[in-house]
């Protein structure tokens, strides 16, 4: 890995994704929002392994979903934590298809925890990418599933009490559990290191998936300045004192065949 | 000619389904629609089609949603609870403009209810069900024949309009076995689905497809209006163009039961019961409970019919006669209060219709 990112670090970081929609028709990301950084990483890595022609995103409701503006790719948009649904059908019907889902949080582990665990279930050979930034984003920075303890959310204004509230769910551990699941890993954009081995991890999530292997499933840290009420440059900072603590950083599994 | 197939409705509309080539089923269980889950595990890998047990109805409409949108004749079944569960879902469908078919084997309500027959989501149906502006042809089949036949309609029909589809059956026609005639039936050319997300590479154009529920920011319509305006047009087309419904003895009738679906049944012998007795009894069945036969009822109002609606629920349809003979005619109703015996497995049978057909008369 560390090899192929000496080579290539110049276009990564001056090039632009020929994946990317030409004209991106409204820039709706906040000031030091991650989310961008996750299309490059997402864009790169399809265009790397060359599969975009073949490639569905599937994006969840939240700010997850504005990725269909940015993203030259077949997207399919539907209702609130229903992506790894969508997905399932989407794939079913064209198995050479590679099928991705992007989704919040809250997406993921609140609303759409029912889908997530049927595709674990059925180890559908789809790839799920969950933008943790521990808020419910697009509503303004209500607490999320993971919030962690103590955190200021407009729904906890005194703090996430976790006797009333409980504590924030671990979702690439807990994916990690699961016979349907080949890959689960949890990365990070707060530095060029960690977006780095994050597009790593994508990768390997995507590879999974065009060896048929199983669920593929990759978390990343994000900031979310404007709903933490911090400088982006000050939720780089909490990510790696405050989040990365509480979600470590790493694959938590990877295999090559389920059973 | 098609193949004589001794079977039940459930069983039927697995046949007329392989029929109108669909590709792909995805289900959960919930009686009294098992068979038709069950019929598709059994029969679809045999076709080399698809079908995938989904972890609930929520799963099932949506993965029924991601297959729709790569441009796949699929289907679901559900039972009234799991109907509520996908009605989000089905609004969802509507706005994206998603071409397929749910039958939905009516149970008793409201909540976990009886497991057993009843006519009581009539208003779910045919008002839509989810939130929004929305409305989906909901086509009710009486007999094993028609649940074979209606879902290769409703296949056609979810194409022509890229709308979803619903056949709403009950628990009687579902379990009723009758002797059949499973036939494919041809309706005519679909539109090409070129919108359809099935991979930038296979498409001619090489540019990507969206498929949005939601925002149209990139795409369909210039704005909301003209989105809604195109919605509004597609509702009246399907009003204009689609309406069925099956009369029986109605040109000499003074009086006309109207009722779909089981108690269609029960009140056409209750018609011949009548009949026998010189009393001119006639049937409106409407095959499609929307579209609705407004227009017959209300000629048949005015030229002095009386009517007499027969469902099994507290009374639903029987505000949709009303609506439709506008004040000009009495309209008697005949409800799930009617059943022979009290409990669920209480049935409106056609003595008690032929009792208020002689009260009324």
């Amino acid at each position: 890995m560390g090899k192929e990112t000496k080579i290539v670090t110049r276009e990564r970081v001056a090039g632009r994704q020929k994946l990317l929609v030409p004209q991106i028709a409204g820039f709706v990301y906040c000031p030091g929002c991650h989310e961008p950084l996750a299309a490059r990483a997402i864009a790169d890595v399809l265009e790397e392994l060359g599969i975009g022609d073949r490639t569905l995103g599937v994006f969840g409701i939240g700010c997850s979903s504005f990725l269909l503006g940015i993203l030259d790719i077949d997207v399919v948009l539907g209702p609130h934590g229903r992506p790894p649904d969508m997905a399932t059908g989407l794939k079913r019907v064209y198995p050479d298809n590679i099928v991705f889902t992007v989704q919040g949080d809250g997406d993921l582990m609140s609303i759409g925890a029912d889908p997530l665990l049927g595709a674990l279930t059925r180890a559908e050979k789809i790839t799920i990418i969950m933008l943790n930034n521990a808020v419910y984003g697009t509503t303004g920075g209500q607490m999320a599933p993971t919030s962690l303890a103590g955190q200021v959310t407009t729904t906890t204004p005194g703090g996430r009490d976790i006797a009333h509230f409980g504590f924030p769910a671990h979702a690439a551990e807990m994916i990690a559990t699961f016979k349907g699941a080949a890959y689960s890993a949890r990365g990070a954009f707060n530095t060029p290191y960690n977006y780095e081995r994050t597009r790593g991890y994508i990768k390997t999530a995507f590879r999974k998936q065009m060896d048929s292997v199983g669920l593929s499933f990759v978390e990343i840290l994000c900031a979310c300045p404007a709903n933490w009420r911090m400088s982006p440059i000050d939720s780089l900072k909490w990510i790696e004192e405050k989040m990365i603590p509480e979600f470590p950083l790493s694959e938590f599994k990877n295999v090559d065949r389920i059973e | 000619m098609g193949e004589r197939m001794f079977i039940e409705g459930n069983v039927a509309i697995g046949w007329g389904a392989a029929k109108a080539d669909c590709q792909a089923f995805f289900g959960y269980p919930i009686t009294p629609q098992n068979e038709i889950t069950e019929w598709f595990a059994r029969e679809f890998p045999k076709m080399g089609r698809i079908f995938v047990q989904s972890q609930s109805e929520l799963g099932s409409i949506n993965i029924l949603y991601g297959a729709a949108a790569a441009g796949v004749r699929a289907m679901t079944s559900t039972s009234s609870p799991g109907w509520s569960l996908m009605q989000e879902t089905v609004s969802d469908m509507a706005n994206a403009e998603l071409p397929c078919v749910i039958v939905h084997v009516q149970r008793a309500g409201p909540g976990g209810g009886p497991i057993r027959h009843a006519q009581q989501d009539y208003f779910q149906c045919t008002r839509g069900g989810g939130h929004g502006d929305y409305r989906n042809i909901v086509l009710a089949p009486a007999s094993s024949q028609e649940c074979c036949d209606l879902v290769q309609l409703a296949f056609y029909l979810a194409d022509k309009y890229r709308n979803p589809v619903i056949v709403m059956s009950d628990a009687i026609i579902g379990r009723l076995r009758e002797t059949i005639e499973v036939r494919k039936i041809e309706f005519g050319p679909v539109p090409d689905k070129d919108w359809a997300a099935r991979g930038r590479g296979r498409h001619k154009d090489n540019k990507r497809r969206v498929v949005d529920h939601s925002s149209d920011l990139f795409g369909r319509d210039p704005n909301y209006r003209t989105f809604l305006q195109r919605l509004d047009q597609k509702v009246r087309q399907m009003q204009e163009s689609e309406l069925q419904y099956e009369s029986y003895k109605i040109d000499d009738a003074e009086l006309i039961l109207v009722a779909y679906g089981y108690t269609a049944r029960v009140s056409k012998e209750a018609v011949n019961m009548a009949r026998a007795e010189g009393i001119r009894a006639g049937l409106i069945r409407p095959i499609t409970i929307w579209p609705f036969p407004y227009k017959v009822i209300g000629e048949k109002a005015r030229q002095g019919c009386k009517f007499l609606v027969v469902e099994d629920c507290l009374g639903q349809m029987v505000e949709d006669v009303r609506f439709a003979v506008e004040g000009c005619a009495d309209v008697h109703l005949v409800s799930i209060l009617d059943r022979h015996i009290p409990t669920d497995g209480g049935m409106i049978l056609p003595g008690k219709v032929f009792d208020k057909i002689r009260q009324i008369k």
